[in-house]
């Protein structure tokens, strides 16, 4: 294939105009946003359960002298639980910026609270833990809180 | 008495360090999609925002804060305290981030910081 002579002014040749995507339409923002929120409540407290788990499994650990301070740090490195706790609180903090950039702290910081309510039904459904009523109850509360935020507009201020 | 100082950095630094991230991510923009790429263009653009730093490193105090305050006493009174941040984080969405909190997200973020409470003296 041949390039046409002179289609244009020389200057417009040579320049690929980097145009942003259109903005996505509203629907979609706030899918994505509730998709991003979803994704936190359960990545944030996973990570934080594997990480505790990890750290736990690996028994008594000494810091002093600085040879245990090597051989503790490897014995870490060493855990899958930890590695993958990491792995899950990166995956939290990726979803908590791009909930951020679609929708205001305003609304992403309580609504990321609903994390509390699948804390305790992960550890009662699978752990078989016993969840006290006064904490049930403050689950509820939250969760009370959290559906009057998102009936709230998730973005309320124009890109900076 | 100077463990006061604990809380009040992690509740001012952590809150602070979220508004910061916030900042940053709202000047970024939203993210076009879910594609790797997409994400990964989003997140390296938020990388050289300093907002995004200086927020990062105010969690990273907050996160030691709240370690050292854990050492000294109780979960149980330590997280309520910290749900003082929910309500502290709608106020600098006002004022730093220039969001509208209308009544209704009021409403929710003070419901929020009650169940929080309520969880945690809840726990034992």
């Amino acid at each position: 294939m041949e390039r046409e002579p002179l289609a244009g002014p020389p200057e417009a040749l040579g320049r690929k105009t980097l145009e942003s995507p259109p903005p996505a339409p509203q629907k979609h923002f706030h899918l994505q946003t509730y998709l991003l929120i979803a994704l936190m409540a359960i990545a944030g407290p996973l990570g934080n359960v594997l990480l505790g788990k990890g750290m736990k499994g690996l028994g008594e650990l000494s810091v002093w002298p600085l040879s245990d301070l090597l051989h503790t740090g490897l014995k870490i490195l060493a855990s899958g639980s930890v590695w993958l706790g990491i792995a899950s609180l990166i995956a939290f903090f990726v979803a908590y910026m791009l909930a951020l950039s679609l929708a205001d702290y305003s609304f992403v910081q309580p609504a990321s609270s609903i994390a509390y309510g699948v804390v305790a039904l992960l550890g009662h459904l699978m752990l078989g833990e016993r969840v006290s009523p006064l904490r049930w109850a403050g689950i509820a509360v939250i969760c009370l809180g959290v559906f009057v935020v998102s009936l709230t507009n998730p973005r309320t201020t124009e890109q900076v | 008495m100077p463990h006061y100082f604990l809380f009040a950095l992690i509740v001012v630094a952590g809150t602070g360090g979220e508004l910061c991230v916030s900042r940053a991510m709202k000047g970024v923009g939203a993210v076009p999609g879910f594609h790797p790429a997409d994400i990964a263009r989003v997140i390296a653009r938020a990388l050289r925002v300093p907002w995004m730093w200086l927020g990062l490193g105010m969690m990273a105090a907050a996160f030691f804060a709240l370690l050292g305050a854990l050492s000294i006493y109780n979960v149980s009174f330590v997280v309520p305290v910290t749900a003082l941040s929910y309500v502290g984080g709608a106020i600098g969405g006002v004022t730093f981030l220039r969001e509208r909190v209308s009544s209704h997200r009021w409403l929710g973020v003070v419901l929020v910081a009650i169940g929080v409470t309520l969880v945690f003296l809840g726990k034992n």
